[in-house]
């Protein structure tokens, strides 16, 4: 039998053993009965420092108030006091470890301080945490009998299986004649951009199959890219890169990136990172329609790039089994591991920025841990992966020849031992992605495109502010402008995103030798000594106070000249207000009612 | 010589010049001491420590005053005894004070009373320091709905505008103040109740029913053209009041000796006119008329007639009859229609038909100048009010109407008006009189009835939201919810459909084999990689690559030896060891570097300056440490991380002033409440009363 879970964006449920969405009432329901108390629920007590006796006292005040005062109607509250937050959501927006305030803190000053802002950070917790629950949808997977595997169960079957929408969302496009196909989800995940590897060139509104527009370049193309929206998309073709509109129109041919194989789009910089067949690795401001920086990497041929959409740090893998990291501000890499003994074939990372999965030559796959530059896992695949990605919510998906395989729990606590879906195409596979807030992995081959649905894969709930699916074209314009104001400089970008709140610690030689540098001078170095020409005894320093003092009455005339006119002037123009006020004052109120 | 000289000019002069030159002589010698010169002027210098004697050297004694004291009989002995005793009390008074020291001490005095005051106001400003948010003005009034006798009773007129439009109002007496309403009329409005409501609609209906009909009958009998009608009406309404007046003059002297001058005074207006003599022009159309015509005769004797009637003289009425009379006309009417009536259910106000207690003078409409405590105090109120006003309107301009028809409605017989045009100031002082002396028998009571039901008629009825009503409601209100209650276990989570799937299977590939096959493929795998890169060592280059970079980044020793100096120089020859050493710099170890553990990963020391730009260079005030600062800068302030409410509040601005409000310092009135009440107050007031004093002190200095 087959069990299919599938929730996501679609909204669909088919068969399903997972217990319906927990609601806020079932847990309150629990807490009543006394089961379950105290196990996830955490009372607000802890998160409260032993500093703020008073603010206890209050809550407790409040909640002692709230439980016995009762609704005019005569009602008793059912449920006192405030909704309790679980310990997992709290969990999730925790920024930072609270600082521990001493009690015997010198200054009340600071103390005050940190203990305002503690106090602000947890109520921003809390109103976070709390929020969370407007994020009812929850992802499912697919779930196999007994003694079935997950990974024999067939694209047509699930195909079968689901609603017709789903169900639509497997398809295969039989383009061999400009293949192989790289391809590219807009951020939203509503637009397709296929790019053949012979010139061929589509941008389709997968879900509604609409083909909005479709070119040919005539050269060969490398890699292809959306930008910020589905207006503009980057095609990196034979020589430069080449930026079209929707409709197919050249917008720009960029010639100072030339022989760009792959693209990776910073969406948050609104930059365009291109890597080189020469080495360059290459950023284009594409508001603004700079470039930002071009570095030499002098790493070879780069054809393996990946981006860190945490910290907006560029990964590249090169061929002798290393991956660098690189942003635009320095011009070596920011960190260079050894990962694999071969040439780095793909790589990819997760979302949140704390993981990357690279696969290489010697047919590794293996997972690192890029906070703390370990490997975590390392995985022996036959075949080597050729092409990796990972979805919204952690699927790995690789690519071994014809074979697309997807990992479940690829970071998980144990070693994973099999694919959790798998799925042959026709022609060697050059490019997979998957799909944003869908669950669906579009695979670029030698014979075309293909969807395929991957339950469990993309993130259910959107933040509508950030990337909304469903938005209109107005809003996408409205979108647009904002995120431009919002753009982030790429001064910033650097391994550590949270830099920006922490104290500069250089020491200040440090700091004036980068200014020398940039500078281009010592703006502290003292001039050579000169020796003065002086002249006998004329000038000296008492000779000069001497003179000065002659003539200092005159200029004390003068000021006091000076002072006394202006106060005459003053006056004057007293007295000219006064009078003018005295006829003003002869108006009375009603006046102005009058014609 | 010039000795001589002075003596022969002065030579006239008496003893004293002549030792004063001696006295100059002898301070020649030597001794340069001179005795101070006292002048014989009496009082220059005048100490307020001693008297001295006008011109004598010695100094006056307390005996020497007190010598005629004694003397005197007249002085009592107790203040000789203390006189006495003063006399023989040899001990002298300290000296005064300097001034600088005097003022030294008084500025110590007044430094520490300034520092007490000052002092007080510390826990304030430390703790608007510390504040998170001040609001300003300080002295807010509290948002929402406020009372609306303290809306009123605070408000002054504050803008020119205001101010001119309060001084015409006032000009105007309108009412401006003290709008609230008396204990008695929210009594009123208590007592209200629907059914007590409805009776009084009701008979205000049926009253008002009553005046129209009353009042289309008078508009009928005035309308009436018919000359002989009148004549006959006027006629009984003669004897009628000749029957009247006799009787008047028996119960009511004072009124009828009214009704008489009021004779006196048209006869006299007849006697002065030529009214009735047939001189006019109509008159003579009639003498004319009359030899041929009867009723032209007797029109014109009918003149003479009434001529000869209003002539006739009648007696003198007395002086104070006069008066009172006077005073009557001008009491007027008003006041009566708020007279209260006495009626047996008195806790009922409203029921009494008694407007406002304040319901005489303009006072009445201050209840209209705001609109009541409540709507449903409001409406009423005000209702009544216009009613009055409208009312005193109608008196000042058409007395007449209004006491017509009163009488018809006491009078159903009567018809007031006449035709004749001549006739009508008679009728006038007829009904005038007529209503006086109604006025002053016994029977006003009922016609005040009818003149408060004449005004009520027009108030249309204001539905008072009572007691009652209020109960029924609240039991709507209990009833409601506890109808709406809905039943929380009515939503049950709907089963899953659960449907057979579809069970055709195919296997085109078996990806078991894909990562099970590890174990015996890994000796295998690592032949192959050994066979395939032979060549290039992959691991060395990069622990090369590594070395490299951590030599580039230790830091350098530099050398200053100079060849030559403190030594020999030349060629072979080196700088010595100790010289070596000592000018060879050597810098500090650098930090360890970041990948000293991670083998496999070279990670760059080099600063990232492009954001340093951005960072806080130097730790900003309160903060000790940069843990401090750090933990403070951690969580986010902008809407993509937070929610709206913690934007609103994280972003909440320090200092909150409202548009266009004057800000005035804090005064010590307001903290002081604020801290301790009617303690510190006290406390406060007692220093300031010093601080006067003092200044005043200092004024008269």
């Amino acid at each position: 039998l087959l069990y299919i879970v599938f929730y996501g964006v679609s909204r669909l449920i088919l068969r399903s053993y997972l217990k319906p969405p927990k609601r806020y009432w079932e847990v309150n329901a629990g807490e009543e009965n006394g089961e379950a108390e105290n196990t996830d629920v955490s009372p607000n007590q802890d998160n409260i420092s032993k500093e703020q006796p008073d603010k206890i006292r209050d809550e407790r005040r409040q909640k002692k108030k709230r439980s016995h005062g009762s609704f005019i109607s005569g009602k008793k509250d059912p449920f006192p006091g405030e909704a309790p937050i679980p310990n997992e959501q709290l969990k999730k927006f925790q920024r930072g470890e609270k600082f521990q305030v001493v009690i015997a803190f010198r200054l009340g000053k600071v103390k005050e301080t940190i203990l305002r802002s503690e106090a602000a950070s947890d109520l921003a917790l809390k109103q976070a945490a709390r929020y969370d629950l407007l994020l009812p949808e929850e992802s499912g997977f697919l779930e196999g009998d007994d003694d079935e595997d997950t990974c024999t169960i067939l694209q047509e079957d699930i195909a079968d299986a689901v609603d017709i929408t789903s169900g639509a969302k497997y398809f295969n496009l039989h383009l061999t004649q400009f293949g192989p196909y790289r391809l590219d989800y807009s951020r939203t995940g509503r637009h397709l951009l296929l790019g053949g590897k012979r010139g061929h060139v589509s941008c389709i509104e997968w879900q509604t199959k609409n083909l909005t527009c479709e070119i040919n370049v005539m050269e060969t193309i490398h890699d292809v890219k959306w930008l910020h929206s589905e207006a503009m998309f980057a095609v990196a073709q034979k020589q430069w890169l080449y930026i079209y509109d929707s409709k197919g129109i050249e917008l720009h041919c960029i010639k100072k990136f030339n022989n760009v194989l792959r693209m990776q789009f910073l969406p948050y910089h609104f930059l365009l990172a291109t890597a080189s067949a020469t080495g360059f690795l290459q950023y284009l401001d594409v508001s603004v329609g700079k470039e930002v920086s071009a570095i030499g990497t002098k790493l070879g041929r780069l054809d393996v790039m990946a981006q860190n959409p945490h910290n907006a740090i560029v990964h590249l893998g090169h061929p002798n089994g290393t991956v660098s990291l690189w942003s635009p501000n320095q011009r070596e890499p920011l960190v260079k591991m050894l990962c694999h003994r071969g040439g780095v074939r793909s790589l990819t990372v997760d979302r949140s920025g704390t993981y990357m999965v690279t696969s290489g030559l010697d047919r590794k796959l293996k997972v690192y841990d890029i906070r703390a530059f370990k490997a975590l896992h390392s995985y022996f695949l036959p075949a080597g992966a050729s092409c990796l990605s990972l979805s919204q919510r952690g699927l790995l998906s690789a690519a071994t020849g014809d074979v697309v395989q997807v990992y479940r729990d690829v970071w998980g606590g144990g070693s994973m031992s099999k694919p959790y879906m798998a799925h042959r195409v026709r022609g060697a596979v050059w490019g997979v992605d998957y799909c944003p807030f869908e669950d669906v992995l579009g695979i670029g081959h030698e014979a075309g495109f293909t969807s395929m649905i991957v339950p469990g894969a993309g993130e259910p709930n959107f933040d509508a502010l950030d990337m909304n699916p469903y938005r209109s074209t107005k809003q996408r314009q409205e979108w647009e402008v904002k995120a431009l104001l919002d753009k982030v400089q790429p001064e910033l970008i650097g391994l550590d995103p949270g830099l920006l709140s922490k104290v500069d610690q250089a020491t200040f030689e440090q700091k004036h030798k980068e200014r020398v540098e940039a500078l281009g001078y010592d703006p502290l170095a003292t001039e050579k000594f000169k020796p003065r020409l002086k002249k006998r005894g004329r000038s000296s320093a008492g000779a000069v106070e001497r003179r000065k003092k002659k003539v200092a009455h005159e200029d004390q005339k003068d000021t006091i000249r000076k002072t006394v006119e202006e106060r005459m002037e003053r006056e004057n123009e007293r007295k000219v207000k006064a009078q003018e006020q005295a006829e003003h004052g002869t108006r009375t109120a009603l006046d102005r009612f009058k014609k | 010589m010039c000795f001589i000289y002075i003596y022969k000019k002065e030579g006239s002069d008496d003893e004293r010049k002549h030792a004063k030159l001696l006295e100059a002589i002898s301070s020649l010698g030597g001794r340069r001491r001179k005795k101070h010169v006292e002048r014989s002027e009496a009082s220059v210098q005048v100490s307020e420590f001693s008297v001295t004697a006008g011109g004598a050297e010695e100094k006056i004694n307390l005996c020497d005053l007190l010598g005629t004291m004694e003397k005197t009989p007249g002085a009592p002995s107790k203040t000789k005894k203390q006189l006495r005793n003063l006399q023989n009390c040899k001990e002298t008074l300290e000296l005064p004070l300097s001034k600088q020291q005097t003022e030294k001490i008084q500025r110590t005095v007044a430094y520490e009373k300034s520092t007490k005051e000052v002092s007080r106001w510390e826990s304030v400003i430390i703790q608007n320091q510390k504040a998170e948010q001040l609001v300003f003005p300080l002295k807010q009034e509290p948002a929402g709905p406020k009372r609306m006798e303290q809306v009123v009773a605070g408000w002054k007129a504050q803008t020119p505008l205001e101010q001119e439009i309060f001084s015409i109002l006032h000009s105007n007496k309108q009412p401006v103040l003290d709008p609230v309403l008396t204990p008695m009329e929210k009594a009123a409005i208590k007592a209200m109740s629907l059914e007590e409501a409805k009776i009084r609609r009701a008979e205000l209906q049926k009253a008002r029913a009553l005046q129209s009909y009353y009042e289309a009958k008078a508009k009928r009998g005035k309308r009436i053209k018919s000359k002989k009608y009148h004549r006959v009406q006027k006629k009984a309404k003669q004897k009628e009041f000749l029957k009247q007046f006799d009787e008047m003059m028996k119960t009511n002297p004072t009124a009828a000796l009214e009704e008489l001058k009021k004779m006196e005074l048209s006869r006299m207006e007849e006697r002065m006119s030529l009214k009735h003599q047939n001189s006019g022009k109509w008159a003579k159309s009639r003498a004319i008329m009359a030899k041929y015509d009867e009723s032209a005769r007797s029109a014109m004797q009918e003149q003479l007639q009434l001529n000869k009637e209003l002539t006739q003289k009648l007696v003198v009425p007395s002086d104070d009859e006069e008066e009172r009379r006077a005073e009557e006309e001008a009491n007027a009417l008003p006041d009566f229609v708020n007279e209260a009536e006495p009626v047996p259910d008195s806790a009922n106000p409203w029921m009494r038909g008694k407007l406002t207690s304040e319901a005489s003078g303009p006072d009445v409409s201050d209840v209209a100048a705001e609109p009541g405590v409540s709507d449903v105090a409001a409406e009423p109120s005000s209702g009544q009010e216009g009613e009055q006003h409208r009312e005193e309107e109608e008196e000042e301009e058409e007395e007449v109407v209004g006491e017509d028809v009163e009488i018809s409605d006491d009078e159903e017989e009567d018809d007031e008006e006449e035709d004749d045009e001549e006739e009508g100031a008679e009728v006038v002082s007829e009904f005038n009189s007529l209503f006086n002396r109604l006025m002053q028998s016994g029977r006003a009571e009922p016609q005040q009835i009818q003149a408060e039901e004449a005004e009520l008629l027009d108030e249309g009825l204001v539905y008072v939201r009572t007691m009652d009503d209020l109960e029924a409601l609240g039991q709507d209100e209990m009833a409601g919810p506890s109808n709406a209650v809905p039943d929380p276990h009515t939503q049950t989570p709907s089963a899953e459909a659960t449907t057979e799937p579809p069970s055709k299977k195919k296997k085109e590939i078996d990806p078991k084999e894909v990562l099970t096959k590890e174990a015996k493929t890994i000796t295998k795998g690592l032949f192959l990689i050994h066979e395939a890169f032979a060549g290039d060592d992959v691991i060395s280059d990069f622990l090369k690559d590594k070395r490299k970079q951590e030599e580039a980044g230790r830091p350098k020793v530099v050398d200053l030896t100079l060849p030559g100096w403190g030594e020999w120089g030349g060629v072979g020859l080196k700088p010595s060891r100790q010289k070596r050493r000592k000018f060879r710099l050597k810098a500090a170890a650098a930090p360890p570097r970041k990948d000293q553990k991670l083998p496999a990963v070279i990670i760059s020391e080099k600063r990232n300056a492009s954001i340093a730009a951005h960072q806080v260079s130097q730790l900003p005030f309160p903060f000790q440490n940069s843990a401090q600062f750090e933990s403070c800068m951690r969580s986010p302030v902008g809407q993509t991380w937070n929610t709206q409410n913690t934007v609103k509040k994280l972003t909440a601005p320090r200092v909150v002033t409202k548009l266009g409000a004057i800000i005035q310092p804090m005064a010590k009135e307001d903290f002081l409440k604020q801290k301790k009440g009617p303690e510190a107050a006290k406390q406060g007031a007692i220093p300031l009363r010093g601080t006067r004093k003092k200044g005043k002190k200092k004024d008269s200095r």
